[in-house]
């Protein structure tokens, strides 16, 4: 097994850079250029899921429209993650530097941050830098970025669902194939990045796809923004190497009593302390969105469970059955063994139901929720029963 | 209610009125009004020329877009897991008692409303509180009561 130290980075948040320069130097290059660092560089989606941002971008490029579009997802709501509201703070202008490479590269005349309706305090600085930006870019790039808000919905983080947000319709996801690149936004190939993403997307244009490639793992290239909250005594956002063990990870950040870290928000997995050593925290491991919640001895994974559960059942769009009933049924199944009503073998039924959710939702929300209900009824199994 | 027809009729003209507009303009109605009023929403029906089934099923689907009376102030305590470890019951207690109101409440002279929502992205910072737009971390007892009878006396 390989793993990488612990290792801090300083380049998302590092001075914010003349983007207008950048830019200048990037356009120098042609659109297949472009792409073609970014695939070298092999990032990966730093939302979550994980698709090769180079592949997005080409596929959209190569998808014969008289208009396509780049698409932020800020609606960062996955429980436990708050770098991408760190980075529109912080660094708003290397966002929508990044926004604009991938602009040029796909043909896009206009770009669109979903921003979600719990950051509206963002939006008066947001438009200031943004006014700012469009006056640098003015004499580079035929590009306007526009800002949607949302108004509290979890599953508009979605992609399908996000665009039926701002086609101003109820934000339930659709049903895929076709995939944006091919019918985003107003059905039009559309590139949807998070934006962490596009960030280092622009940073890759900055320093070159090696600087990136050299951090990290094979699966796992550069490095990620981590959002760090729970029993640590230094919560806050991290940057760090891609491929560390949770181990490393729970020595520098835990309280020296950690029991359970659930890597990837409440639709992520939760490892417990036995296998910490083991799991790497990458896209060959446990994935992350950037969420790392760390639990010590004195949490009931009981109470984590079923907070993550009522968060589900309320977020379930509701418009297929397996999710919409699957989260209901999940709480009223674990309430009913922590009650004594039912056994503890019950749990054994619970667990299929969630695999059912896995296979038979139409969405990424449905599919995940057996993520963590799988991983803390396996590794905690004694604690919802007593 | 003429006053509504001209908010409606107002950020109709400023957004636009095809669907992709809808969402702009019950956000809108919300910002000034801090909810959707049945009267409201079948304006938005008739100004944008689409069934008032449409616009309600969009508006209820959405957290923020209320469709019930809110108070002047819309207190939100995040209910998700690092806040709750860190103790937002208590945060909610004190507010409660302070407003002389349960969660899910508006207080009589509409001033307020006390409600749950989940993860508002400030997990490191818990307990976290939105009132409005307005996000206060790192709550205490004493922060909340503080910031209560701020609202209460000054705004």
């Amino acid at each position: 097994m390989t793993y990488n130290k612990l290792k801090r980075i300083d380049l998302i948040f590092h001075e914010d850079c003349e983007c207008s320069q950048v830019l200048e130097k990037t356009f120098s290059k042609s659109n297949d250029e472009i792409i073609n660092d970014i695939l070298e560089s092999g990032l990966k989606g730093r939302g979550g899921a994980g698709f090769p941002t180079g592949l997005k971008w080409k596929f959209t490029a190569e998808q014969p429209a008289d208009e396509r579009f780049v698409i932020c997802n800020a609606d960062e709501g996955e429980p436990g993650t708050f770098k991408d509201r760190e980075i529109l703070f912080r660094v708003p202008s290397k966002v929508f530097s990044g926004m604009a490479v991938c602009a040029k590269v796909i043909g896009a005349k206009t770009g669109y941050i979903y921003l979600r309706g719990e950051y509206r305090f963002l939006l008066p600085q947001l438009r200031k830098a943004l006014d700012a930006f469009h006056r640098d870019i003015k004499d580079l790039l035929d590009f306007e970025i526009l800002i949607q808000m949302g108004s509290g919905a979890y599953i508009c983080g979605e992609e399908s669902a996000l665009f039926e947000s701002m086609e101003g319709n109820r934000g339930e996801p659709r049903n895929k194939p076709p995939y944006p690149t091919v019918a985003g936004f107003k059905n039009k190939p559309t590139v949807i990045n998070n934006v962490e993403t596009l960030v280092y997307a622009f940073m890759i244009c900055k320093h070159g796809p090696m600087a990136f490639r050299e951090l990290g793992t094979a699966d796992s290239r550069g490095s990620k923004v981590f959002s760090l909250s729970g029993d640590t005594p230094i919560p806050g956002i991290y940057e760090l190497e891609l491929g560390m063990s949770l181990d490393h990870f729970v020595e520098e950040f835990g309280d020296g009593d950690t029991k359970a870290v659930q890597v990837g928000g409440a639709s992520g997995f939760c490892v417990p302390r036995k296998k910490f050593r083991e799991t790497i925290i990458g896209f060959e491991g446990v994935p992350t969105g950037g969420s790392m919640k760390v639990f010590n001895s004195s949490r009931s994974m009981y109470n984590v469970l079923h907070n993550y559960l009522e968060f589900f059942e309320e977020e379930s769009c509701g418009q297929c059955t397996p999710c919409r009933v699957g989260c209901q049924q999940l709480i009223k199944g674990i309430e009913a063994v922590k009650k004594g009503e039912k056994k503890g073998v019950y749990l054994d039924q619970l667990l299929k139901l969630s695999e059912t959710m896995k296979l038979a939702s139409k969405c990424g929300l449905g599919q995940s929720v057996a993520n963590s209900f799988s991983s803390i009824v396996g590794n905690f199994r004694e604690e919802m029963i007593y | 209610m003429p006053e509504v027809q001209e908010l409606v009729k107002g950020l109709a003209d400023k957004y636009g009125r095809k669907r992709e507009n809808l969402l702009h303009i019950l956000q809108g109605i919300v910002e000034q009004e801090r909810y959707l009023s049945d009267v409201a929403l079948t304006e938005v029906a008739r100004e944008l020329d689409m069934s008032a089934a449409q616009v309600y099923g969009t508006a209820t689907f959405y957290t923020f877009l209320d469709t019930e009376p809110r108070g002047k102030y819309v207190i939100r305590i995040c209910r998700t897991i690092t806040c709750d470890m860190k103790g937002k019951n208590q945060i909610i207690q004190a507010i409660e008692d302070a407003l002389k109101i349960k969660l899910g409440e508006t207080t009589q002279n509409r001033k307020f409303t006390l409600l749950e929502t989940n993860c508002m992205g400030w997990c490191h910072e818990g307990p976290a509180m939105l009132i409005n737009d307005q996000a206060y971390t790192n709550m205490t007892v004493d922060k909340a009561i503080e910031i209560i009878t701020d609202y209460v006396k000054n705004k």
